[in-house]
């Protein structure tokens, strides 16, 4: 099983089309930037923008963290589209490649942006962490049980990244700057499958219960068709939509 | 000149440093996380394949508990890691697991019944117990005894770190993000504090607490080829190393692990081994039975990954037009195992080598994956000469993995760590010597002086390339510190990192602003990392045997009674070009398992003097206490509960292990 010679022809040029700016620079103003690079096997946007970083334009700002598309740092838009940039082969992408910034998200500088206070926001807002009346369990004794579905059902909302993608894809964000987003909405989604957490749909109700939550979304459903986890938000949000309809009329 | 007061200065917002200032936070001080990216970005969400604690739910589990764990870890660290501190974490492991439990973590479940799994390249039909069902599963991982790999999928790290995470912020607990410590403020004995750089307006800094803490990690980055995320390039160890007062403990015990993907070294997790994956070479030969009868895939990594570079230069490997490399071949566990068991594998197989690791092999070789050593700190997690700085997890050296760290056992150290130094930063913070009391003139001085060397970088006018620099120095640890290291390596290794050392003071940058520039950053960070690199190279020249990670094919022996000693590497004054190394030996008269054959890997040591005896007096304590209860025995040969925070001391209750 050895891999067959590769074949000889050139390597494309890539043209990357780089939105670029600096807002504490009064000086700056938002522009595209074009930065030529030659092709190699293997590329991702990881190493070709680092490349340009390293050859090219040591300014350029971006993040990057564990390049391998489990950490969520490096959401970008790329050639219109919000994805992580680290596990995008440039094989897959045409000759012209143009790179912006997530829309939604303060911007720190060039494709970089603060995700992490937006989430860290939504989080305190939805209180996304379990609830539980135990405060100080007696970690001697046997863990509680719970049923093995359960649990996979529970990492598989779980396993959301917080990248910010679905933000950036969604259409209510981009109108209501308060909107807690496929992220937060899954998150209510999970809490409220983990019989670990105590609270009750009235509860959830007053989180998510209103234009801000479950009822802003317009089900464009642009935060499923990009979810780099490709989380089931589709069935989620209707999922909660209901319930929650359901509690507000009880 | 800003100055912020805390309690607990975190520094580091992985796991360790979450769940230290949660400890200290639940103990009634304020604590505020610096971190150089969200926290739930961190590299322990890169932990896939699980943690080791023996809940021994699972029915190949059964049997296991503490004593089995800490002879595991022991074993794997080759008799370099601190028997009392592996003791504390194999206890308090089990009660790490437990509280993440309530905290939210969806820990994979056992399901009562038969079940298919494969073992050594067999389908085997395995029966779970009734009583388990529902409690946390436990998989198989190299260099253990019993399947004791507590896990979330493949994505247990992530979950871990999302619920620790979220914990943190139900807390209330601070984290300043893309905040970046540059200098540890300090007066030769007593830590203050440190000063932090923004990263994005380039702001400096003082934050002057109690207690320290630094949970930076590894320092992968120093190697060209690495698992590690892009952030992990040892600066904590740094920041310790340059205050001249602490050191930095077995700097040359590096880790490769056997499974990188080739060539762009992202991890696959020990998972696919452990359950039931193989390595093959370009004959589609399984070949780690002919090196390893007794463990095969399943032996410490140390022990895989040089078998399988052996096997490469014998000339077995499979190339690419990247190079040569192996195979790892989980098509057996069918896909539905796969899909559900190892997902975040099947991703990576497909986004990054576009391949279905249910249908094909994965190209691996190993890879640089884990730093053993780091800051040197006491069993309470502090460092033993700089007062006020503690330190914990990977970014420490405590020292519960000496020479080699088992799969499994780093994001349970994490957790574990961070529970227990949690616990102590709040004694010393409620102590007379966690009283603060320090002159304004020292804060000042110490944000001057970052001012001055940053003006330097910015205005100085130098003429080397910050990021040339860098990528020689990741070239020379890749190329001549790796896997098999000689003398004559190691000697030109030290030579070039000095003269990039000496290159580095004269850095001059293209882009000469002070607020978001990744070329100033890359600038101080590598004239850290060098520092770094240097304790690395310097500790693996001295040391002039083979223990764990560290191979010396010009001295393949281990050799206990020269080299059973701990390196401890110190950088005395800023301008020199090489750390003063010093030694700390380990008691073998106070050990609970006296140094001995691994039982995997060469069968080739040099015993210490002390080891006859020793030996013969923990066999004489075990046949004297042969009726007596587990626990009354261990307590006899090596006691240590009393070294456990009051809070996380008592016996772990299991199935066949209940408590009254």
């Amino acid at each position: 099983m050895t891999e067959p010679a590769p074949t000889a022809a050139a390597p494309r040029k890539l043209r990357f089309h780089v939105l670029r700016h600096d807002p504490r620079d009064p000086d700056s103003v938002p522009h595209v930037e074009q930065f030529e690079l030659e092709e190699a096997a293997g590329m991702t946007l990881f190493i070709a923008l680092n490349e340009i970083r390293e050859q090219l334009d040591s300014s350029l700002a971006f993040d990057f963290v564990c390049r391998a598309g489990i950490c969520g740092s490096c959401g970008m838009v790329v050639n219109g589209r919000p994805g992580l940039a680290c596990r995008t082969l440039t094989k897959d992408l045409p000759t012209d490649i143009s790179l912006a910034p997530l829309p939604a998200f303060e911007l720190i500088a060039d494709l970089s942006v603060n995700t992490g206070k937006w989430m860290r926001g939504m989080s305190e807002r939805l209180e996304t962490w379990v609830h539980s009346l135990e405060q100080d369990p007696d970690l001697r004794r046997i863990e509680a049980k719970m049923d093995p579905d359960l649990a996979d059902r529970i990492y598989e909302l779980d396993r959301c990244i917080e990248c910010g993608c679905c933000v950036a894809a969604c259409g209510t964000a981009r109108m209501r700057e308060d909107f807690v987003g496929a992220v937060g909405l899954n998150k209510i989604a999970r809490f409220a499958l983990d019989p670990r957490d105590q609270r009750t749909d009235a509860d959830f109700y007053e989180l998510v219960g209103n234009d801000d939550g479950v009822f802003g979304c317009m089900t464009l459903l642009g935060c499923h068709d990009v979810c780099p986890k490709s989380l089931p938000l589709q069935t989620q949000i209707a999922f909660l939509r209901r319930k929650m309809a359901r509690t507000g009329l009880g | 000149m800003k100055v912020i007061y805390t309690d607990v200065l975190v520094i580091g917002g992985g796991l360790a440093g979450l769940r230290m200032a949660i400890g200290a936070r639940r103990r009634g001080h304020d604590a505020i996380i610096l971190s150089l990216v969200p926290p739930k970005r961190s590299h322990s969400a890169a932990a896939q394949g699980g943690m080791q604690a023996s809940l021994g739910n699972v029915v190949k589990g059964q049997g296991d508990n503490e004593d089995v764990h800490f002879e595991d870890t022991v074993k794997g660290s080759d008799w370099g890691a601190d028997q009392q501190v592996v003791r504390m974490f194999v206890n308090t492991a089990p009660k790490a697991v437990r509280e993440l439990a309530a905290w939210g973590v969806p820990w994979s479940r056992v399901r009562q019944g038969d079940r298919e799994v494969i073992i050594n390249g067999q389908k085997v039909t395995i029966t779970e117990r009734g009583e388990a069902h529902g409690l946390v599963a436990q998989r198989d991982f190299g260099g253990t005894k019993k399947w004791r790999t507590c896990y979330v999928s493949d994505g247990t790290g992530h979950a871990m770190l999302f619920a620790v995470g979220d914990q943190a912020i139900a807390q209330g607990i601070p984290v300043h993000e893309r905040k970046e410590a540059i200098a540890l403020i300090h007066d030769g004995s007593r830590c203050y504090g440190a000063v932090v750089r923004d990263l994005i307006t380039g702001e400096l800094t003082a934050y002057v607490a109690k207690a320290t803490a630094i949970a930076t990690g590894g320092a992968g980055r120093v190697y060209r080829v690495t698992t590690n995320a892009v952030i992990c390039e040892g600066i904590g160890a740094a920041l310790a190393l340059e205050t001249g007062v602490a050191a930095l403990g077995n700097m040359e015990a590096v880790q490769f692990h056997p499974t990188g993907i080739f060539p762009a070294g992202i991890l696959v997790t020990e998972g696919c081994r452990g359950d039931g994956g193989l390595l093959r070479d370009a004959d589609g030969h399984r070949f780690m039975p002919d090196y390893e009868p007794e463990k095969k895939e399943l032996a410490s990594r140390d022990v895989v990954s040089r078998r399988m570079e052996e096997h490469i230069r014998a000339g077995h490997a499979a190339t690419s037009r990247f190079g040569q490399h192996l195979w790892l071949d989980i098509t057996l566990l069918g896909r539905k195992h796969i899909e559900h068991n190892l997902r975040e594998v099947k991703e990576i197989c497909h986004y990054f080598l576009g391949v279905d690791p249910a249908e094909q092999w994965i190209p691996v070789r190993p890879a640089q994956h884990y730093t053993m050593g780091g800051i040197r700190t006491n069993h309470t997690g502090q460092s033993p000469t700089l007062r006020g700085l503690f330190a914990a997890g990977e970014a420490a050296c405590w020292d519960m993995h000496g020479f080699n760290r088992l799969g499994g056992n780093s994001v349970a150290e994490t957790v574990v760590a961070g529970m227990i130094v949690g616990e102590f930063i709040a004694d010393f913070c409620e102590s007379a010597k966690g009283d603060l009391d320090i002159p304004t003139a020292l804060i000042r001085e110490a944000v001057e002086a970052e001012r001055a060397r940053l003006d330097v970088l910015l205005h100085g006018g130098g003429t080397e390339r910050a990021d040339a620099i860098k990528i020689e120095m990741q070239q020379t640890m890749t190329d001549k510190v790796g896997i098999f290291r000689t003398g004559t390596d190691l000697e030109e290794a030290v030579h070039r990192l000095q003269g990039l050392l000496v290159r580095s003071r004269n850095i001059g940058l293209r882009h000469k602003v002070d607020g978001p520039n990744p070329e100033l950053v890359t600038a101080y960070r590598t004239q850290k990392m060098l520092k770094v690199a240097l304790c690395m190279t310097t500790g693996a020249l001295a040391r002039t045997e083979s223990r764990g990670a560290h191979f010396r094919e010009d001295f393949p022996a281990r050799n206990d009674a020269a080299w059973l000693r701990r390196t401890l590497a110190m950088w005395r004054d800023p301008g020199d070009t090489l750390p003063c190394l010093t030694y700390e030996p380990l008691d073998v008269m106070g050990m609970e398992l006296p140094p001995g054959w691994r039982g995997y890997g060469a069968k080739n040591y040099v015993d210490h003097p002390d080891t006859p005896r020793r030996a013969a007096e923990v066999a004489g304590v075990r046949e004297q206490m042969k009726d007596a209860d587990r626990h009354a025995v261990q307590a006899a040969v090596m006691p240590y509960e009393h070294l456990l925070p009051e809070r996380f001391r008592g016996r772990n209750e299991r199935i066949d292990e209940k408590l009254p």
